[in-house]
């Protein structure tokens, strides 16, 4: 039999709305697809639960994000979509799963196969995911951000896993002539009472129906889990280690062929032009050069090999326009996010007043794995191969660069080497579609090392001023103001936001973007009285900055300078920092990773003068988390010295307990989490981009400071608590904003000085000398073998 | 053109290219061998860290004609076949183990800069210190650092 039970989907129709909850176990509607072949398909907009107010009677008015926050609105974008998505499975049993979403390294191919083994019963290695290409029907749902994958994605996968594991067993009911309800599943193998076995494979090859046919199924009950809530290593490790996981760049001739390297030579200023290129000929006769040509970003070379698209890149001899803050600098930037500031509304009451103004520079968004895409443009359609956590916006801008119909241009998505946020946009698919195009070639086109700090995508440079009251030994009123450099979110959320807006809560729906994302994604997790926190642009820089986020957008900025006043506070009340924020968290769900952390990192022992502890929480994500950390501030480990590194001071051990609701898979949350720790540590220590006269500073690895291993805390400990939470919350993010918090708030407890600046070398000496803005990528060196270790 | 012959994962390769082509180019863009990445092209990132005649450099900073044709390169593909048996190289197996990987781009590189210190340490007949793993370059973007800590320590132990 050659048949198998292709893909499996369930459609978010009326009659599939979930009964209320608390009434048993919820059922749902889902596919069997007719034809041959076993293919079931469920809904994705299935699960997408209506928001509940808390109903907390709390002191503070709820924050928007307690009643309804960006991830419900994520969520929610979703319902009008009524598209399915689908599992299939082949003729050994196997199922397999193409995920609208990005893979880039946070895990969830491996949490959605164990999602869908779990509710199948099939053993892990023999669900395969892969990644769906632009599929416009799906509308707002094809967007990796805002940590909410698994959020948004749980039931519906579920649904069609469950519709697939019963038109298997109805099928195998027939066949072995046994009653479906006395049927068990193991491993992928039908049994019935008398130990007759139908493998799935078999199963799925008798179960298509001639016409689509309507099921309705029951999940199964967290309690039947044996994949879920387990912790599993990648599916893809082993790909990983043996350099057999292939990234966009790793597509060779056999997958496009004469597709050749192509890299872009970029101007001095940021988001300069190409006027003219005054040495075409001789640049195009260069060895391996095959194609010169001017494209709206810089001129694009193409040649037999990358090293061959840097010596061309570096002979080019253009002559460029002005850049899009020609001759400005931080400070300049930093002056204009001081007068768009919006005025705080409780007057300084002397003494009772606590007050901090905060500054948090540029950071560069880049991944390990530059911009790049591959590109095929021919007369009248176009292919594109990238790492795109949006690309059905990709499709769209592709084709509008190109002037051909949207449903001309395929755009495949392929792992990619990290994001971040910089792969929400899809800069690089852009550049290879022109250059495609005006070579009349197949392009792979990547982007240099030292275009990505200067050129690439950046956290916007934001100020936050915070005044706090205390009186009577208590905190009455927390205001905060944060003011930021315009965020770029036309990346496809901003078309949600567009298309959404009518349904938002009262008041929002007159808010931009950046501002309708800071007030649902913003919550100051305490009871402080009267608390405000808004968000102001500068609103000069839409275009001149080329932003996004940078593993979040404003938790990380907002609760690091909360944190610290927190911190101040607590010392106004002479109360520990601790025991001050369990007094006045608001939410169970955060004393409780408070406590946990206090406990496991052994919070309040001894430290040597010159070191100290810091703790900071965060709740976001259908979550919430706490960090506590250890930093070494002493003048000998500050001034250790690594060759063209940052040390400064040393976190020397980071405990980080973090309840994100359902845990689905412990083990990739723990590395969520250590990742995040590294992004947040480094944002508050050495992480930051200098623009001097119009221009980034950093061009290298060793130029913008990211956590490296000299930075590394000796100990690192994750814990992921039993959630009460039966649903799972966001991961990505999430250890962001308590890292970078606690580690500034120990930087404070350590030196006596409240940092103010991040991050807080931003003024020290620069540790590197600037490298040349032209040419604007550096030679590749011949001495690599002086250096063999 | 010039021709260049050298030893690749155990085999003799001859190619046809430049003089000057860096040795990662070579091999990606020549010879479609892709486990070396591209991170920085200025031997800063490591990500494309391999082995020359058992210690590591990174070709993205050696250009083919400095190669002789008794030189051997080893990349992340050929690792495994540098130890006895059919398995993975025990770092390797330490990786899986601690499931280090997140994204995956920077760890071929990791991997083979990480058995290339435990063999100098080894030479030089003392244990891996804390100092030791400090000195190690190689950036991770994901930030996956206190786990390529401990499972460098426990491939050490199976070396």
């Amino acid at each position: 039999m050659g048949k198998s039970l292709g893909p499996v989907g369930a459609p978010a129709l009326p009659n599939a709305v979930p009964p209320p909850a608390g009434i048993g176990r919820r059922s749902f509607v889902g596919y069997v697809m007719g034809g041959t072949g076993l293919v079931v398909a469920a809904d994705l907009a299935l699960g997408a639960a209506p928001a509940r107010a808390a109903g907390l009677p709390i002191p503070s008015v709820p924050q928007i994000p307690e009643l309804y926050d960006l991830n419900d609105f994520l969520t929610h974008c979703a319902l009008p979509t009524s598209a399915l998505i689908a599992i299939h499975i082949d003729e050994q049993g196997d199922a397999h799963f193409a995920l609208p979403r990005m893979e880039v390294g946070q895990g969830i191919t491996t949490s959605t196969a164990m999602i869908i083994a779990d509710e199948l019963d099939l053993p892990l290695e023999r669900v395969h995911v892969t990644l769906a290409p632009a599929r416009r029907e799906l509308l707002f749902n094809q967007l990796t951000g805002g940590s909410n994958t698994t959020i948004s994605t749980y039931t519906p996968i579920r649904v069609a896993a469950a519709v697939a594991r019963k038109a298997l067993l109805d099928a195998a009911a027939i066949q072995l002539g046994a009653l479906v309800e006395t049927l068990t599943v193991k491993g992928g193998v039908i049994f019935d009472l008398l130990g007759n076995a139908l493998p799935y494979g078999e199963a799925a090859a008798l179960a298509a129906p001639e016409t689509t046919r309507q099921v309705e199924v029951e999940l199964k009950a967290e309690a039947a889990h044996t994949i879920v809530g387990t912790p599993r290593r990648r599916v893809d490790a082993l790909d990983a280690v043996t350099g057999r996981k292939r990234f966009a760049m790793d597509l060779t001739e056999r997958d496009v062929p004469g597709a050749l390297p192509t890299m872009v030579c970029r101007a001095p200023d940021l988001n300069g032009t190409a006027k003219e290129v005054r040495n075409q000929a001789a640049v195009a006769a260069m060895p391996g050069v095959t194609h010169v040509a001017i494209i709206p970003t810089g001129v694009a070379v193409r040649a037999r090999t990358f090293g061959q698209c840097i010596d061309a890149v570096r002979a080019l001899d253009v002559v460029w326009n002005a850049g899009t803050v020609a001759g400005r600098s931080s400070a300049d930037i930093l002056k204009e996010l001081r007068r768009a500031e919006l005025p705080l509304a409780v007057p300084k009451l002397g003494a009772t007043t606590v007050e901090g103004e905060f500054v948090f520079h540029f950071r560069s968004g880049s991944a390990l794995e530059p911009n790049c895409a591959v590109a095929d443009v021919r007369a009248d359609s176009a292919t594109i191969w990238g790492g795109l956590k949006s690309p059905i916006d990709a499709q769209s801008k592709v084709a509008r660069a190109l002037r051909l119909p949207q449903g001309k241009v395929t755009v495949n998505v392929v792992q990619g080497g990290g994001s971040f946020g910089r792969k929400l946009f899809s800069d690089a698919a852009i550049e290879a579609a022109h250059a495609s195009k005006a070579f009349g070639a197949p392009v792979k086109l990547m982007w240099h090392r030292a275009d990505e700090p200067r050129q690439g995508r950046v956290h916007p440079m934001a100020t936050s001023r915070i005044r706090a009251t205390v009186l009577l030994g208590s905190v009455i009123s927390f205001e905060q103001r944060h003011t930021s450099v315009s965020t770029d979110f036309t990346h496809g959320l901003g078309e949600r936001l567009t298309a959404e807006v009518a349904a938002l809560p009262t008041g929002l729906a007159n808010l931009g973007f950046s501002e309708t994302i800071f007030l649902l994604s913003q919550e100051l997790p305490y009871d402080f009285g009267v608390v405000t926190q808004l968000l102001n642009e500068s609103n000069l820089d839409v275009d001149r900055f080329n932003t996004s986020s940078v593993r979040n957008i404003y938790s990380p900025d907002v609760r690091c300078a909360n944190e610290l006043i927190v911190d101040r506070l607590a010392a106004k009340l002479r109360l520990d920092p601790v025991a001050f924020r369990l007094r006045y968290a608001k939410s169970g769900i955060v004393k409780r990773v408070l406590r946990r952390a206090a406990e496991l990192g052994e919070w309040g022992r001894a430290m040597p003068a010159g070191t100290a502890q810091g703790i900071a929480i965060h709740k976001e994500y259908k979550g919430a988390t706490a960090v506590l950390v250890e930093i070494d501030c002493r003048p000998e480990t500050v001034n250790r010295k690594v060759r063209d590194a940052v040390t400064g001071p040393r976190v020397t051990k980071a405990t980080v307990v973090v309840d994100c609701g359902l845990a689905i898979n412990p083990l990739g949350i723990q590395a969520q989490m250590m990742g995040g720790f590294s992004d947040g540590m480094a944002q508050a220590l050495s992480y930051g981009n200098h623009l001097v006269d119009g221009r980034f500073l950093e061009a290298s690895w060793d130029n913008s400071a990211y956590t490296r291993q000299w930075n590394t805390p000796f100990e690192f400990r994750c814990e992921v608590l039993d959630s009460d939470r039966k649903e799972p919350g966001g991961i990505g993010e999430a250890g962001v904003a308590a890292s970078m918090a606690a580690v500034a708030c120990a930087y404070a407890r350590a030196t006596g000085t409240m940092p103010t600046e991040f991050p807080i070398n931003f003024h020290d000496p620069l540790h590197f000398e600037p490298k040349p803005f032209v040419p604007p990528v550096p030679e590749s060196p011949v001495n690599g073998l002086d250096h063999v270790s | 053109m010039p021709t260049h012959t050298f030893q690749l994962n155990g085999e003799t390769v001859t190619v046809d290219v430049e003089d000057d082509v860096r040795i990662l180019w070579v091999l990606r863009d020549v010879l479609g061998v892709t486990g070396p990445k591209y991170g920085c092209g200025i031997n800063v990132c490591k990500a494309c860290t391999s082995h020359i005649n058992g210690k590591a450099f990174n070709p993205c900073a050696v250009p083919v004609g400095a190669l002789g044709p008794d030189d051997e390169i080893t990349t992340i593909e050929g690792l495994a076949d540098t130890v006895p048996g059919d398995g993975l190289h025990p770092m390797q197996e330490a990786w899986l183990e601690h499931d280090v990987a997140q994204c995956g781009y920077c760890q071929p590189g990791q991997i083979m800069a990480a058995v290339a210190l435990v063999q100098r340490v080894r030479a030089e007949r003392r244990a891996i210190t804390e100092d030791d793993l400090d000195s190690i370059r190689n950036v991770c973007r994901c930030g996956t650092y206190p786990r390529i800590r401990e499972a460098i320590r426990a491939g050490a132990d199976q070396m």
